[in-house]
């Protein structure tokens, strides 16, 4: 009983909000999860990235409770998601990445709709986050635009005090004001001690909120860490000036894409050998150095490009198959 | 002038396109229903004495008249054929015309798509040009083949081409008025409701100008179309009417439609609650939300079906005189008295067509789950019996509420006809006693919904099946066998048969546990 009981929360302090290993899902022929391994703390916010089709949809119905895993374990909030599905939810507030509702209610009836079947309602925190989205509750749902059923969604969830928030890319057809009224009430979210799983292809938005990310593809789970582990494994760009013609670089270990034109250099270099490209530059006197780190969208990228890239020359086809994407 | 038109033929193609299914089955139905009742009209009045028979009756009768039509020459036959199939092919014309309209101009625009069409090399008023085109084609069809038609049927050419060209201008008539209604509102289903309002209005003023001198049936659309007097003396003259006021609806939406915004109606909606009440946060004050309108609609039909059916049935021995086929038709249905066969009859068909509210309200289950909503009210604290359970808790209620109310509106509207409160009760058990088998249509669909989601269209097949098993079995010569598949032939056909408890037990125990079934396959499935 104990584990699902919010008052009693202080023996498990230390699980994880979310933990999955080894999840299997099929539907027919398609293995739409195939041994995806996954693991949220308490507290933090934690990106869940993947391109389309990998399944971060699937793996968060399953969270919550609305598909059976076929193999695989799976703990939320210390308990079984299809077992337990009720007292979960009222622990959780979820928010899916294409918000339906019911035409004939207004947003305003929505809202406390999944509010009181939730189990609680702050009434204030409602009207307010009601101003801060722009919102107007009065008007059915049937005249509202995507991105204002997006904001129905958004507020009930925001509106609640679960300890647990599962977003399914929940900013689609919000504009870049909204978006920022949405990354605000996150961070607020964050301080507050709750959890929240972020799942989403906007990189901007993982990068601005995210303490750690998880990255997932056809399934599975391709790399995890928080992001600067993660830039660790990326390439970091040089643009460099220096006293004497430059000289070597092409040598060196972990250079691409190099540039040179006498004292003037451009390349990117895996961020393991940083150190050594940059001793080797100081050889030459800099006279101005300009680094960018990576960003998500270019570890993104390298990741499914260089993969992509490969399979193309594997398969000698201009498209990767389903299939021959699978590691 | 002609840029506000520019690309009218383009979408008249697109529409024809798009829609041909509908436009062809409108076309075809409304037909086949004008000729078929025509030809069977031919069929039983074959005699002059059966006609002059059929017209006295009618003749001392407000309520047929009110419901079919002006006494106009009932004593011939092409009299008494426009009698018969003149007020229901002007409805159902109407109809069409109300819900083509509608659907290619108000819905496109609530859709966003004719924002796209509006963004093209397409003039101002070429969508709604176009509409209206397309129903003129539609109506001008319907009447040509119904005047073939009637034609082929050996009646006066004179007559059959004015009675097409009548049923023609009924479209237009009401063409123009979904055309005005579409400007008026932003919701589709308004502009239904509008105009079917109008039409409501039409078919009332011109049921009292029948029964009295005929004044007032001038002042209805429905009317105009029957002044011409097709087959009884045949004046072209009353079609100016319709002529110009289509006309002058053609013009006004044209109006209309450049004073406003594109998506904008001239009738603002009203904000609606800001709040939900603590009703709507519960899963049944959800359910019973969502369907409230579906349910009051149903109940408001099948209450003036029943009116409608009552009013009627004292007559009904009149009617049909000494005629042997329509008396053996009514007979086989059992019962020796021929009012009480009649009132049977019409409750089996009622609690037929009430199993469309049943499967409908079940079904809303799939339709929930299909439309993405289900997934956010299943990710709070709701499980997922509780909420099937407040659906199916809507449906069979419902069941009950609906069937109830077509047996009141017979009962009331029969009980004031022969002044005799008891035919109340009476009838009102005679609809009710469907109820088990709505509740097993009711069991089905939520059977279907747990174990096979993709297959629950097969419940409204059922319900086809028991519609042909009812109406036509005795006609068909369907085997026992057959029919003993079909809930409503194992109910008492009330009132005259005696009622008997095991059936119905029976009935209601089946749906328990076909919806029992359903629930307990649903909790163990996976949504989708």
């Amino acid at each position: 009983m104990s584990p699902l009981s919010p008052r009693t929360t202080t023996a498990t302090d230390r699980d994880p909000a979310i933990s999955i290993s080894g999840l299997v899902k099929t539907f027919g022929q398609v293995r739409a999860l195939d041994g995806l391994d996954l693991t949220v703390s308490k507290g933090e916010v934690h990106g869940f990235l993947g391109p389309n089709g990998a399944g971060k949809t699937t793996t968060i119905r399953i969270l919550l409770g609305l598909l059976r895993a076929d193999a695989g374990e799976v703990r939320l909030l210390g308990g079984d998601p299809w077992r337990d599905a009720v007292a979960l939810h009222r622990r959780l507030a979820y928010v899916p990445g294409d918000v339906s509702l019911w035409p004939k209610l207004t947003g305003g009836e929505i809202i406390d709709v999944f509010a009181r079947l939730r189990g609680d309602i702050d009434p204030v925190r409602r009207d307010e986050l009601l101003e801060r989205f722009e919102l107007d509750p009065t008007k059915k749902a049937r005249t509202y635009s995507k991105g204002n059923r997006q904001k129905v969604g958004l507020v009930a969830a925001l509106a609640s005090n679960a300890e647990l928030l599962i977003l399914d890319e929940p900013t689609s057809g919000l504009d870049p004001l909204m978006e920022s009224v949405f990354q605000d009430c996150v961070r607020e979210v964050k301080e507050q001690g709750r959890t929240v799983l972020l799942s989403s292809h906007i990189l901007a938005e993982v990068e601005a909120l995210c303490d750690r990310v998880h990255i997932i593809r056809n399934g599975r789970t391709v790399e995890s860490g928080t992001l600067s582990e993660l830039r660790h494994l990326t390439r970091t760009s040089i643009d460099v000036q220096t006293e004497r013609p430059l000289d070597g670089l092409d040598g060196l270990k972990g250079v691409h894409d190099l540039h040179v034109d006498g004292t003037r250099a451009r390349f990117d270099v895996d961020t393991a050998h940083l150190d050594e490209a940059i001793r080797h530059l100081s050889g030459f006197g800099i006279r101005s150095l300009n680094s960018r780190p990576p960003t998500l969208e270019e570890l993104f990228l390298r990741h499914y490009g260089d993969e992509l890239a490969r399979e193309r020359r594997a398969n000698g086809r201009p498209a990767p198959t389903p299939e021959g994407a699978a590691r | 002038m002609m840029t506000e038109l520019t690309g009218t033929a383009t979408l008249v193609r697109f529409t024809v396109r798009r829609d041909r299914v509908r436009v062809l089955v409108w076309i075809a139905s409304i037909a086949l229903l004008e000729l078929l009742t025509a030809a069977n009209t031919k069929e039983i009045y074959s005699t002059q004495a059966a006609l002059d028979k059929a017209a006295a009756a009618a003749r001392g009768n407000p309520a047929a008249i009110a419901l079919t039509g002006p006494d106009q020459a009932l004593d011939t036959m092409g009299g008494q054929v426009a009698f018969q199939i003149g007020t229901i092919g002007l409805v159902a014309v109407a109809l069409m015309a109300v819900f083509m309209i509608g659907r290619t101009t108000r819905a496109e625009e609530e859709a966003g798509r004719a924002e796209l069409i509006r963004a093209m090399a397409v003039g101002r008023h070429a969508a709604t040009a176009a509409a209206l085109i397309v129903v003129a084609g539609m109506s001008a069809a319907t009447g040509v083949i119904v005047t073939l038609g009637l034609i082929g049927l050996d009646l006066p050419t004179h007559g059959s081409v004015l009675f097409g060209v009548s049923l023609c201008a009924e479209g237009l008539v009401f063409a123009g008025v979904a055309t005005v209604a579409a400007q008026l509102t932003e919701n589709t289903r308004l502009v239904f409701g509008g105009s079917g309002t109008v039409l409501g209005a039409a078919f009332l003023l011109r049921a009292a100008g029948d029964i009295g001198d005929g004044t007032l049936s001038w002042f209805s659309p429905i009317g105009w179309s029957q002044k011409t007097r097709p087959f009884a003396g045949d004046r072209w003259w009353p079609l100016l009417v319709p002529a110009a006021f289509t006309l002058a609806l053609a013009v006004v939406g044209a109006v209309l439609s450049t004073r406003r915004d594109v998506d904008a109606g001239f009738i603002r909606p009203r904000p609606g609650p800001r709040t939900g009440t603590a009703a709507l946060g519960r899963p049944l004050g959800l359910a019973l939300r969502l369907q409230r309108g579906s349910l009051i609609g149903w109940s408001v039909g099948l209450f003036a079906a029943g009116a409608a059916i009552g009013w009627i049935a004292d007559d009904v021995k009149d009617l049909v005189g000494d005629n042997e086929a329509i008396r053996k038709t009514i007979a086989q249905f059992g019962g020796a008295d021929l009012t009480d066969s009649y009132l049977s009859t019409q409750m089996l068909f009622g609690a037929l067509v009430a199993a469309g509210f049943a499967l409908q309200a079940a079904l809303r289950l799939r339709g929930e789950e299909t439309a993405l909503r289900v997934e956010p009210l299943l990710a709070t604290a709701v499980s997922r019996g509780r909420w099937v359970f407040s659906h199916l808790v809507v449906a069979l209620s419902g069941s009950v509420i609906v069937l109830a109310a077509g047996g009141l509106g017979c009962g009331l509207v029969y009980g004031l006809v022969i002044k005799d409160a008891g035919q109340i009760p009476r009838m009102l058990g005679a609809a009710l006693v469907y109820t088990p088998a709505l509740w097993l249509f009711v069991g089905l669909a939520a059977l279907l919904f747990g174990l096979f989601p993709r297959g629950v269209a097969v419940a409204w097949g059922a319900l086809a099946a028991c519609f042909v098993i009812g109406l036509l079995g005795e006609v068909l010569e369907l085997p026992d066998w057959v029919k003993d598949f079909s809930p409503f032939e194992h109910t008492p056909r009330l009132p005259g048969a005696d009622l008997t408890a095991l059936p119905l037990t029976v009935l209601t125990a089946l749906a328990i546990a076909a919806a029992g079934t359903g629930l307990l396959t649903f909790q163990r499935r996976d949504m989708f």
